[in-house]
């Protein structure tokens, strides 16, 4: 999820290395398997949600329990789920397997401390990358909304918990789980959201032209 | 492109194709015998199904148990899915207190049987207070009394090659577990809930119990058990009535 931009220049490799590419091969590769994983999930998330789109708190909530939150959406069971959960364990797959190769590659090639660590725009003799703002918003959607999906959706197995009960107990419940799911689910379009807006602003063709090929146009 | 690269390419490509392709179908067999690919393999989705599946074996291998709660924690209500079997077979037996009833359990066991609601009931036990979560996303907890299902097939003598056990209803519901989830000591054939007799609309006078999977594998209703090597002759052969509906045969989530 390495992408957006704010300023216009080349930015994430500083002048002496103008030629390199503003993203690695590896940040552009996982950044477009990523969105094809995350829109599968998306889809088949929504589709899921549908067939009950009441959320709880606790271990356990049915139509016979108080809600935490009734969503304003219709009850859809014309057998959606089925699909849903099957696109949605595939996509989860590629997400998860892409962006382990993401995080290992970004650990061992120091892109997570190079281009995303925060640090103070005042005083940098280079010309400033991503803000700290987006420094931080790109480094809570890798290391904490991404790997809260990831252990609340496994919070949600009862075969995963049966190994590793403090993966749900941990969270308050199975119900819980779902409702925290959800939660980051929402966090993560509103991420989105975001991201392709500052996209629009800097210049959508550049940056994602840079996003493909690694090289601004300019 | 000179003909030597393309040559060369054409070489290399070969090469890694074969390679690849040898490499893919090893693992394929191995996992095959270790008992990792589910029934329902195939379709866009196969390759999904299939690592969820093989990783939540090899997670779960030594029997691991689904966590139990307490007396306190059972759901005052049950949601109730789906109606009793409306065949006169089964209103019949419902009428008769299920005294009439018989579970067949055959297939590749040393010997079939037919057992009654009271032989069933003379067999030892167990009680457990477990989370049962529909695919839909609600649950509840509640307390199951019944035979362990490894129970009734170390009776009737389980075939070394056996590889499944599936399980019909008196609907046209069935499903079928691995024969590590078979032989798993929560996996039940349970007649009590709660503290009483298996009400009707959760599945007098038999249901299954399986706590390490979603609701739709808890079957109501049953019928008959038969152990078997290949689901391929039963249904679909896609190893239950799931996928006919869009469903995964394996439900650990």
């Amino acid at each position: 999820m390495a992408g957006s931009a704010y300023f216009p220049r080349p930015a994430i490799r500083t002048s002496d290395t103008a030629d390199a590419p503003r993203h690695s091969a590896v940040v552009r590769i996982t950044h477009w398997i990523n969105t094809l994983s995350f829109f599968g999930l998306l889809i088949s998330g929504i589709a899921i949600l549908l067939a009950h789109p009441r959320l709880y708190w606790g271990e356990t909530g049915n139509l016979e329990t108080p809600s935490l939150l009734d969503l304003p959406l219709p009850f859809v069971l014309t057998g959606q789920t089925g699909w849903g959960r099957s696109l949605h364990f595939l996509a989860a797959w590629v997400c998860v397997l892409n962006g382990l190769l993401y995080v290992l590659s970004g650990v061992l090639t120091q892109h997570f401390r190079r281009d995303l660590a925060p640090r103070s725009l005042r005083g940098e003799e280079q010309p400033p990358t991503y803000n700290v703002l987006q420094r931080l918003t790109y480094l809570g959607v890798v290391f904490i909304l991404f790997p809260l999906t990831i252990w609340t959706g496994l919070a949600m197995s009862p075969a995963i918990t049966s190994v590793f009960p403090a993966l749900v107990t941990g969270l308050g419940g199975q119900q819980s789980a779902r409702t925290i799911h959800f939660a980051a689910a929402g966090f993560l379009v509103l991420f989105l959201l975001v991201h392709v807006a500052m996209v629009c602003l800097a210049g959508f063709r550049n940056r994602v032209q840079a996003m493909i090929t690694g090289k601004d146009r300019t | 492109m000179s003909k030597l690269l393309s040559r060369r390419g054409l070489i290399t490509t070969g090469l890694a194709t074969a390679a690849g392709a040898s490499g893919l179908a090893v693992a394929a067999r191995l996992a095959d015998r270790y008992g990792l690919i589910p029934p329902d393999h195939g379709g866009i989705y196969g390759a999904g199904e299939t690592l969820t599946y093989a990783a939540q074996r090899l997670l779960t291998a030594n029997h691991s148990l689904a966590r139990e709660f307490k007396r306190s924690e059972i759901s005052k209500a049950i949601p109730i899915d789906g109606k009793p079997p409306e065949k006169e077979s089964y209103q019949r037996l419902l009428a008769g207190g299920f005294a009439e009833w018989r579970l067949k359990v055959d297939g590749l066991v040393a010997r079939p049987s037919f057992l009654s609601l009271a032989e069933l009931r003379s067999y030892p036990a167990r009680t457990q207070i477990t989370h049962q979560a529909c695919e839909e996303g609600w649950s509840f907890i509640a307390e199951w009394t019944g035979v362990p299902l490894s129970y009734v097939l170390n009776l009737a003598g389980i075939l070394p090659r056996a590889k499944y056990v599936a399980y019909f209803a008196f609907d046209e519901s069935w499903d079928s577990l691995d024969m590590p989830e078979a032989l798993h000591p929560q996996t039940l054939l349970a007649y009590g809930l709660n503290g009483q007799e298996l009400p009707a609309p959760h599945g007098a006078p038999l249901r299954m119990k399986v706590p390490r999977q979603l609701g739709y594998k808890n079957v109501k209703y049953l019928s008959r058990i038969t152990v078997t090597d290949t689901l391929k002759n039963i249904g679909g052969g896609q190893g239950s009535i799931s996928p006919d509906y869009g469903y995964s045969w394996y439900a650990g989530i």
